[in-house]
């Protein structure tokens, strides 16, 4: 990925610092003044979610272990002054997800009365997983899309989509080492529908990339980071977050299913909403795969993939409910975002972007 | 019966689809094949898809059941 424009000191000093060479002592350096200022920052931070400089200095941090970023040292990738910063981010970051993801759970779990996760048959996560999808009744950026958006405002949605579509599925794959048996054998199912079932032109971020060149948009992983809020770049964080940490893989398996199982009846809209500016199957048919892809991908995740690993570790129940809340809420706040900013005739992105202009 | 493991099995989803998988073909009453784009398939059980013979979540929203209510 190419460098982002700097939001702040801590992406500032990060980008100074990635730009030596590590070890040297001007990175040294440059790290030592990151981790001081990274620790002063998060203390006096309200909103971690909504905070440009310290959520575009994740998505930096977790982009080396990605497709990196362009022209620095590869082996700042496991430079253990960035790790240690990685974790001074993530640690309020987590705890920020699982305030937001109490608050979006707590009027589902009013409906749901959980049996002592021991006995939690893989049907009865599945079970209390679709109810928690069910529950969802935040507002729907889907049926804006389908009757209401602009030509640019339906630009803007693939803007904000294309930080996470154009890498789709490569945060829920660092979970496959993590797993055993069931949820393993089911995680590898989806993922290799997800990357195309062996055809590298049907991948779903190849499909996406397709989308956006249809529209006349760049398809470059990373090309609109710029343009996007925290609260985006928070939601792809998130994912990386609970990929990357072997401890939350009870929260990338709720995220997943409940990404799958809140996606099919949507991506009929976001498609029907192309077809209302005249794109063709070449423009919609990402959205129109979806549908169909994530009706299997739902089941698979809900009672495989979440319920075999809860069946296996019922331990790690409560963090997939976490992962499954907090995608909600994020997702809940991306969207209000979005149709905020759209009802008063405004962008939603941070600044107007020539390219899909 | 047969002991070794069948080459495909369906999965039937509580108010849900039959999920398919494994070595099978798909095919209208005349033997022409449904096209079909992955190896592992999810088909329309509610009645109520807009694409069948494959499943789109619709099922969701119709609340179609299973199971016949108890009492």
């Amino acid at each position: 990925m190419k460098f982002p424009e700097p939001r702040g000191p801590i992406t500032s000093t990060l980008f100074r610092a990635l730009a030596c060479t590590p070890g040297s002592d001007e990175g040294s350096a440059a790290v030592d003044e990151l981790r001081l200022l990274a620790a002063r920052h998060l203390t006096a931070s309200a909103d971690i979610i909504g905070d440009d400089d310290v959520q575009l200095a994740l998505f930096c941090l977790y982009e080396l272990h990605y497709s990196g970023l362009e022209g620095i040292n590869d082996e700042w990738e496991w430079e253990p002054g960035l790790i240690q910063v990685r974790r001074l981010i993530e640690r309020p970051f987590e705890a920020a997800l699982r305030a937001a993801a109490a608050s979006a759970s707590a009027s589902a779990a009013e409906s749901v009365t959980l049996p002592p996760a021991g006995e939690l048959t893989s049907d009865a996560v599945a079970d209390i997983l679709f109810g928690l999808a069910a529950s969802d009744t935040g507002p729907s950026v889907s049926r804006f899309v389908a009757k209401k958006a602009t030509l640019d405002q339906v630009k803007e949605f693939l803007i904000h989509k294309s930080i996470y579509q154009l890498k789709e599925a490569d945060p829920h794959t660092w979970a496959i080492p993590r797993l055993t048996g069931r949820p393993k054998a089911a995680l590898v199912e989806i993922q290799a529908d997800e990357y195309g079932g062996g055809r590298p032109e049907r991948m779903h971020s190849a499909l996406f990339a397709r989308t956006m060149r249809g529209l006349g948009m760049e398809d470059r992983y990373g090309a609109y980071v710029d343009a996007v809020p925290a609260v985006s770049l928070a939601a792809v964080n998130m994912m990386s977050l609970f990929g990357l940490n072997r401890r939350l893989r009870g929260a990338i398996t709720g995220h997943l299913a409940i990404y799958e199982m809140t996606s099919s009846q949507p991506n009929r809209l976001y498609g029907n909403g192309f077809r209302r500016h005249g794109f063709d199957a070449d423009v919609t048919h990402y959205f129109d795969e979806h549908v169909e892809a994530d009706a299997v991908h739902e089941q698979i995740a809900g009672r495989d993939l979440a319920g075999g690993l809860v069946e296996a570790e019922p331990g790690l129940l409560t963090d997939v409910l976490f992962g499954a809340a907090a995608a909600m809420a994020i997702d809940g706040r991306l969207s209000a975002h979005l149709l905020a900013s759209w009802e008063n005739g405004m962008t939603s992105l941070r600044a107007a972007v020539p390219a899909a202009a | 019966m047969n002991q070794e493991p069948a080459e495909s099995s369906i999965v039937v989803c509580p108010d849900g689809p039959l999920i398919v998988r494994g070595d099978f073909e798909i095919v209208t009453p005349s033997g022409d094949p449904v096209p079909r784009q992955r190896q592992t398939v999810a088909l329309c059980r509610c009645g109520a898809s807009a694409i069948k013979p494959y499943c789109d979540g619709t099922h969701k929203m119709i609340k179609f059941r299973t199971e016949p209510p108890a009492g």
